[in-house]
């Protein structure tokens, strides 16, 4: 077996005339936990969904365990997602489902299992996650965070081996964040997964990945171990990690001359 | 799981009720009667003119509905229009009888009367009703009314 | 005038376009390999959703035009003198083109709105994306419940409405104005048809069904995920609708009027 379980090379997407992926290259590995940041609108929830081929390229290709995930037959490519888990940055949860029915949905639509069976390895996730009690609410009555850990249960209840995570940080108060990064990082150690974490919490993020990837202008800026991105002085992954509000990426969205626009007036 | 429980109760309810509501439609409203079964006989009759006697409509004796149009087709030879029409099997029409076309109201729709003979022998299945009265045209009544004193002026003027 | 031109090109193909995005939808809704065991629980739901739910609106509605329509009917055919004939009047008119019509328009403002705005949400908040991922198929678990609910449903709620009309016209006829009763349901009897009346209702009703159902669904799985685009979407599903409804009564009318 490859080393890699993720090849992406040369990936290019547009969407309508904006160009989104202009040559992405990267590589996950095999067990690690992989982090992708970059600014707001680089398109990193997009790259997630290339890799899940819920989107298609316009050039390059994701290859998932050695194969090209986008020539795939839709059977195929059902067959393939039962080994690959999203986790949206809402949550995502069935309006009209209970959290416990939530949690059981993969096991009833993708096994025949005893009712009994599935209350048990449910009941499991849910203590996992720390939610056992709150297995009859529905998913309106939980908080964000509470959301987002009914989610991680019911993504890991079909054994993926392949954990995406979307934004799961993003506006949690300090101690859900640290609840989410302990259940992630136990969950990749522990189930042996791979897990990719779409971020731009800069700190939360760098303390559990192995790797990190820069994305920016739909390009990869920079690369490497947590450690060595914080150190690294390239402008734009420089300006990324600490926060500066004027660098490489410009704080003007591109207009033309100001004078220019306010005499024209 | 008592939600579910209500949930398949009311749908089941839900389909009872429309069946009853299409067995009551067919029944009530339709006046659904099922002359096609087996237990009918199918005579026949030919009249000069149907008027406006259409498939389906009533077959009756002193008033009373025996069956039903079930086909009008023109004789090629005769010109005279072919009704077939399925009766109850268990009302015995004597061979002697005569069929009248005849409308319901004076704007209603024509239907069948049939006046029964006194023969001992009656109709049986293919059989044809030999005596027979076409239907009347409202038209020609009218036409008959408004020439006939003209007729009558100039039959006296020749003379 | 060139650029006019050009725009009711535009308009043109993307009007294709969407036509045959929905039928491709359909397609996939409709053609796929049966799994009775798992759809039937979730077709049920769903019939309590669109059937049972439209229960009352469609019993009331068909009450008050059974007896409105008595009462108009009655006040024109007294001029005539032919005030035996209201039974007939009432029942044709509820059983060949009110029964299924406004059965269908209410259908199209009741369920179909709402089905389009949950599809609508669903996708707004990434839950068909996540079942996607799941790698459950959202048109089998979603979609394809709701459509064969709707066209399950409109039929049966039509057969309800003609009943319950033509009821409402009793109610009225005989109960108010003091018509015989044994003269109304005679006269209706000898004049409504079980084949070419009801049943010839009844499929107006089916197309109807289809037709509202895959406008719902359409609207609600394409729907822009935005709260503006999901009101514009359960908009159109009322107006596309309505519209599909009238038009296709009327050739459906016209063809069966013609006798096929």
């Amino acid at each position: 077996m490859n080393d890699d379980i993720i090849k992406i090379n040369g990936l290019k997407f547009f969407r309508a005339d904006k160009v989104i992926f202009d040559g992405v290259d990267l590589n996950i590995k095999r067990g690690k936990i992989t982090a992708i940041m970059g600014p707001s609108g680089s398109g990193k929830t997009t790259l997630l969904k290339l890799i899940g081929a819920q989107l298609y390229p316009e050039q390059g290709g994701v290859l998932f365990n050695g194969i090209n995930i986008h020539k795939l037959s839709r059977k195929e490519l059902y067959k393939t997602r039962r080994s690959m888990g999203l986790m949206f940055q809402s949550g995502a949860l069935f309006t009209n489902l209970s959290v416990f029915e939530n949690v059981a949905f993969p096991l009833r639509e993708h096994t025949e299992l005893p009712e009994d069976m599935i209350r048990d390895l449910v009941l499991m996730q849910l203590e996992a996650v720390g939610l056992r009690g709150a297995r009859d609410l529905m998913p309106s009555e939980l908080s964000g965070g509470m959301a987002r850990r009914v989610a991680l249960a019911r993504t890991l209840i079909k054994d993926p081996k392949l954990m995406m995570y979307d934004e799961p940080f993003t506006g949690q108060d300090p101690i859900t964040m640290g609840v989410l990064m302990r259940l992630i990082k136990n969950a990749n150690d522990v189930l042996k997964l791979t897990s990719i974490i779409v971020s731009h919490d800069v700190a939360e993020t760098a303390s559990i990945a192995d790797y990190i990837y820069i994305i920016a202008n739909g390009k990869i800026v920079g690369h490497g171990e947590p450690d060595a991105v914080m150190q690294d002085n390239s402008p734009w992954v420089d300006q990324f990690v600490h926060g500066l509000p004027d660098g490489a990426m410009p704080f003007h969205y591109p207009a033309k001359n100001y004078y220019e626009d306010l005499l024209n007036a | 799981m008592q939600n579910k429980r209500i949930v398949e109760i009311m749908v089941g309810f839900f389909i009872l009720v429309a069946i009853v509501a299409m067995f009551l439609l067919a029944f009530k409203v339709s006046g659904f009667t099922d002359f096609s079964a087996n237990h009918t006989i199918k005579i026949s009759a030919e009249f000069d003119n149907i008027g406006d006697l259409r498939v389906r409509a009533p077959v009756k004796v002193a008033g009373v509905r025996i069956g039903e149009v079930s086909d009008i087709v023109l004789d090629r030879n005769s010109y005279r229009a072919l009704v077939t029409m399925l009766i109850s099997g268990d009302d015995k029409i004597p061979t002697d009888s005569s069929a009248s076309i005849l409308s319901e109201s004076l704007l209603g729709s024509n239907y069948i009367a049939i006046m029964p003979g006194f023969d001992t022998t009656f109709m049986r299945n293919g059989d044809k009703l030999g005596e027979t009265n076409s239907a009347i045209i409202l038209e020609n009544l009218i036409g008959q009314a408004i020439f006939k004193p003209k007729d009558e002026k100039g039959e006296k003027s020749n003379v | 005038m060139l650029e006019r031109i050009q725009r009711l090109g535009a308009f043109g193909l993307s009007f294709c376009e969407r036509l045959g995005v929905s039928a491709v939808l359909l397609a996939r809704v409709i053609v796929r390999r049966p799994r009775f065991v798992k759809a039937l629980p979730l077709l049920v739901e769903q019939l309590y959703m669109v059937g049972v739910l439209s229960l009352v609106i469609i019993v009331i509605s068909g009450l008050f035009i059974g007896m409105v329509l008595a009462l108009q009917g009655y006040n024109i055919l007294d001029k005539f003198g032919a005030t035996v004939q209201l039974g007939q009047l009432v029942a044709l008119s509820v059983v060949r083109e009110l029964g299924p019509v406004i059965t269908a328009l209410l259908f199209a403002g009741r369920a179909g709105s709402a089905l389009t705005a949950e599809l609508g949400l669903m996708q707004a908040t990434e839950q068909i994306s996540s079942m996607e991922m799941m790698a459950v198929d959202p048109l089998w678990r979603i979609v394809s419940p709701r459509f064969w609910a709707g066209l399950i449903s409109m039929p049966l709620l039509t057969v309800i409405f003609m009943i319950t009309a033509v009821y409402g016209g009793y109610l009225v006829g005989v109960g108010w104005l003091g018509l015989d009763p044994g003269q109304f349901w005679a006269n209706m009897q000898s004049s409504v048809d079980l084949h070419k009346d009801i049943m010839n209702g009844v499929i107006k009703s089916g197309v109807f069904g289809f037709v509202v159902t895959w406008i719902s669904v359409y609207q609600g799985y394409y729907a822009v995920p935005t709260s503006a685009g999901i009101a514009r979407a359960t908009t159109k599903t009322v107006v596309y609708s309505s519209l599909a409804i009238l038009g296709l009564d009327f050739i459906l009318t016209s063809f069966m009027l013609g006798g096929w």
